[in-house]
């Protein structure tokens, strides 16, 4: 039995061993907003060293000319953001873009199986992902395309396990146990209530022994209790 | 049992039977989280050997997924599964760059020389050159392989790691997949009585 595990987790999950998962994808986001950062920080540098030569050359007097510069630098640094932009590739239109990181949040990765298919730099997942928006350029709904994967993968590739004969457990156990124990909490509680408060003695000083009369002068905060 | 005394919630019970009452309700108290106790160990102990990460095809007694893919060493040419309707067959799921078929090769090589059934490897996202000579070097089991270049019959397959091994009956319904490398413990408890069964059936 020990060797299946083993064997198991040495098996290749896809061309990326599944180890590098979360390594991956951070360096991955890393790197892309490092290199993002550093273009924008090239560019902002390139773009206020004209500005500085143009403004000296023309010197601090001419206002009008300085200002030209300003929307120069201005424009310049707009248009290198939109540029910065277009560099990400082959990005689908808004509206589909939308709902392919909707689906894709909702479908789990095998490889990766605690991210979802949006998030997962996985090969197999990039490879679900052209599949999921192949099927949706072949006007596919939302359902039949996770009707598609769960064919082939079973209900492990829904991110969200149904509410089905099988899941039953899984989904409403918490509620029951919290009910249980909610329930369990008030009875002993109540149960405790009946024990805990016996009837005083008769509240009147002459009434009850000499022990009441002490705890009750005690209560009173009375100096000297005898 | 000096703590019973200190408890007055049931006077009655106490009156009538001072010990029995109190005695079943230690061996309760007593027993109870012993018994919850020794059913979560049970439950822990059970998933020390079972895989997380393995999951169950949804394709097992289901007709296995038509493709028509060129074959390995004669690209020319196209298998289909629908060509070897009528045996019972494995297709099994590898690549060069995958190490762990490394490990099971030579037991699919073993299972090749004795003859018992075709093996159809489906080379997966793979470099055709490098999957010929990773052939040649580790040596070939395989009936034919075919190429799945950009993976979408594996997932049609349902593959999600290399290697995965189907076992297809005669009628063209998958019957059994294994996840992970074939060892000796796998092909001999699970595949072989599983081809037997399945040859012996109509």
């Amino acid at each position: 039995m020990n060797t299946d595990n083993t064997n198991n987790t040495k098996r290749d999950l896809s061309q990326q061993g599944e180890d590098n998962c979360i390594k991956n994808m951070q360096t991955h986001r890393l790197e892309s907003t490092f290199s993002h950062l550093f273009l924008k920080a090239r560019v902002f540098i390139d773009v206020s060293r004209f500005y500085r030569r143009v403004s000296a050359s023309v010197g601090g007097k001419k206002l009008l000319l300085k200002h030209l510069c300003l929307s120069v630098f201005i424009y310049g640094f707009v248009t290198a953001e939109a540029q910065i932009q277009m560099a990400e590739p082959d990005l689908p239109p808004p509206e589909l873009a939308q709902r392919l990181k909707k689906l894709e949040s909702e479908l789990r990765c095998l490889v990766c199986q605690n991210q979802t298919l949006a998030e997962s730099p996985a090969g197999l997942a990039g490879d679900l992902r052209r599949e999921v928006r192949l099927l949706i350029d072949h006007g596919k709904t939302d359902d039949e395309i996770k009707a598609y994967l769960k064919a082939r993968y079973g209900d492990f590739v829904l991110y969200r396990p149904p509410v089905d004969g099988k899941t039953y457990l899984l989904w409403f156990a918490p509620f029951f146990l919290l009910g249980g124990g909610g329930i369990l909490m008030w009875w002993m509680a109540r149960r405790r209530a009946l024990v805990v408060s016996p009837p005083l003695p008769p509240s009147d000083a002459a009434g009850g022994d000499d022990a009441t009369r002490r705890a009750r002068k005690l209560l009173n905060n009375d100096p000297d209790p005898k | 049992m000096t703590g019973a005394e200190n408890r007055p919630e049931k006077p009655a019970a106490v009156v009538t039977s001072p010990a029995a009452g109190s005695v079943v309700k230690r061996a309760w108290q007593f027993f109870l989280p012993l018994v919850i106790f020794f059913t979560l160990v049970w439950f822990l102990y059970q998933g020390l050997f079972l895989n997380p990460r393995e999951v169950p095809s949804a394709l097992i007694n289901k007709p296995a997924p038509q493709f028509k893919l060129p074959v390995l060493h004669t690209p020319q040419i196209q298998f289909s599964p629908g060509e070897l309707k009528g045996q019972v067959w494995l297709l099994n799921v590898w690549g060069s760059w995958c190490v762990s078929c490394r490990y099971e090769h030579p037991f699919l090589n073993e299972l090749a020389k004795q003859k018992l059934l075709p093996i159809v490897g489906l080379n997966w996202k793979d470099d055709p050159t490098a999957a010929k000579n990773w052939l040649t070097k580790f040596g070939d089991p395989y009936q034919l392989s075919v190429s799945d270049l950009d993976g979408r019959v594996a997932i049609d397959w349902g593959v999600y790691g290399a290697p995965e091994t189907f076992v297809i009956d005669k009628l063209g319904n998958i019957r059994f997949k294994h996840t992970g490398p074939i060892d000796a413990k796998v092909m001999n408890e699970k595949l072989l009585p599983m081809i037997f069964e399945l040859q012996k059936a109509l």
